[in-house]
């Protein structure tokens, strides 16, 4: 028999309402990089609208730590879970922030052809989706083997974001009436960086949850 | 360094029939606080009572060693009074003599032969360190009946401290009494332990680890794990550790 069974549910809860949350956030930054290459200012103002729905999320996730803190004294596996969810759902938030960043400039810049064709920045959006999509099943699965390479990924996308600035900034010098709209793409292109970042500092957490060791993957 | 060291203690108590610790090995830190946790009849209290030899008011076995300062404790040269001095016992429910606060706190030094001014400085002392002075410091005289519970089992914290012993064992000494008085003790034995050896049983977890530096887990007689008392709470290594201290059992 088990005891303790309301707390139990509470803490599956939680993490269920963390899943969500990394979920939303996943998406914001998938649809952002979507609504740039495809043009759609309609998904760009969706993203935007949608951070709210997020930041909700964040509250609820956050009074119900606070709650089974205050409550229920966990312990071991338990706390670790709970301190983990604290943390980064600030990483969520901030990359659901980052997506709707991105999302203001493609409204801004979505009625104009961009100044190059988009091939580093899609590559960067698919890179960081497989992060975070990988940081929400060892979340769930209490599996860290996917996590181990997160320092390589992130090195290919500060790499990759440099090849962007390089090659953006001698487009600019080249023709500098193109200056505000290339500017904009390097932005893009630093939110993702950022982003990448973020999904580092989540799977570092995890791996804290799963381990109680402290690992810094960066 | 280890003020305690148990090698293989075993206890049987109903004529072996009931094997109540388990070929137990652990070192036990001077100067610091030990607090051993584990659900009701895990052998806790067996543990600690064998510290003093207490088991041996009851019919037990004990086979192995407890050294403590490197001599094994149930030696027969050993002497069991000495002994009960050097490790002084407070219980759950507090216990004091029928008598007034004086007398409670002098009793054991009257034992050993102590009279006049100088058991008045030990009975000073003593409520100090039990951080009871003031508060009955102008009503001695006074059966220690009349105080609250808090008080009087700071009142037993001084009486085991009047006889200047080396190790104070602690069975869950908050487990009547209020969140302040409880308080109050564990603010007195993170005191007290920059002078004693302490080792605490306690059904409180929370209260391990507030106040303990090394804790011990006991299930069905047998030590599954001790170490710093973050690490445990934290991060046990022991499957039946996590289950315990989340409250995944039963």
């Amino acid at each position: 028999m088990r005891v303790r069974r309301e707390y139990l549910e509470d803490l599956e809860k939680l993490k269920s309402d963390v899943l969500r949350m990394g979920e939303l956030a996943q998406m914001a930054a998938k649809n952002a990089i979507e609504a740039l290459v495809n043009h759609d200012k309609d998904l760009a103002a969706r993203i935007l609208e949608e951070n709210s729905v997020i930041d909700g999320v964040e509250f609820e996730i956050e009074n119900r730590c606070m709650r089974l803190l205050a409550l229920q004294q966990p312990m071991a596996i338990d706390l670790r879970t709970i301190g983990t969810s604290l943390k980064i759902i600030t990483d969520f938030d901030r990359i659901s922030d980052l997506a709707g960043d991105i999302a203001e400039i493609v409204l801004k810049i979505a009625d104009e052809p961009y100044a190059k064709p988009l091939i580093d920045i899609p590559r960067i959006s698919e890179i960081t989706q497989g992060m975070i999509a990988d940081c929400l099943e060892a979340f769930e699965s209490q599996r860290i083997e996917k996590l181990e390479d997160f320092s390589e990924r992130d090195d290919l996308v500060d790499a990759l974001f440099g090849q962007i600035r390089r090659e953006l900034i001698s487009i600019m010098i080249e023709n500098p009436r193109t200056i505000t709209s290339v500017s904009h793409l390097i932005f893009i292109g630093l939110h993702q960086e950022r982003i990448a970042d973020h999904a580092c500092n989540i799977a570092s957490r995890i791996v804290y949850m799963v381990t109680g060791e402290r690992r810094k993957l960066e | 360094m280890s003020k305690i060291e148990m090698k293989g203690l075993s206890v049987y108590y109903g004529n072996g029939t009931v094997h109540a610790l388990k070929d137990v090995n652990m070192k036990i830190e001077a100067n610091k606080i030990t607090a051993l946790i584990g659900p009701s009849g895990c052998g806790k209290t067996t543990f600690l009572r064998a510290l003093n030899r207490m088991n041996e008011l009851i019919r037990v076995r004990t086979e192995g060693e407890v050294l403590i300062d490197g001599i094994d404790i149930y030696s027969k040269k050993v002497d069991v009074i000495q002994l009960r001095k050097k490790v002084g016992m407070v219980f759950q429910q507090p216990n004091p003599f029928p008598m007034s606060i004086y007398d409670n706190v002098a009793y054991g030094p009257r034992i050993h032969g102590v009279r006049n001014r100088e058991l008045d400085g030990i009975v000073e002392e003593s409520l100090k360190k039990a951080a009871l002075w003031d508060e009955v410091k102008d009503r001695l005289e006074e059966n220690a009946f009349g105080f609250s519970g808090g008080q009087q089992q700071r009142l037993c914290i001084a009486r085991a401290l009047a006889v200047n012993p080396e190790i104070i064992l602690f069975d869950e000494p908050c487990s009547s009494l209020d969140p302040i008085s409880t308080a109050r003790i564990e603010e007195l034995l993170s005191k007290l332990k920059r002078e004693y050896t302490i080792v605490i049983v306690t059904h409180n977890m929370q209260q391990a680890a507030r106040i303990s530096d090394f804790t011990a887990f006991f299930l069905m007689g047998e030590l599954i794990e001790c170490g710093k008392t973050p690490q445990i709470f934290e991060r046990p290594r022991d499957k039946r550790t996590e289950d315990y201290i989340t409250g995944r059992f039963g």
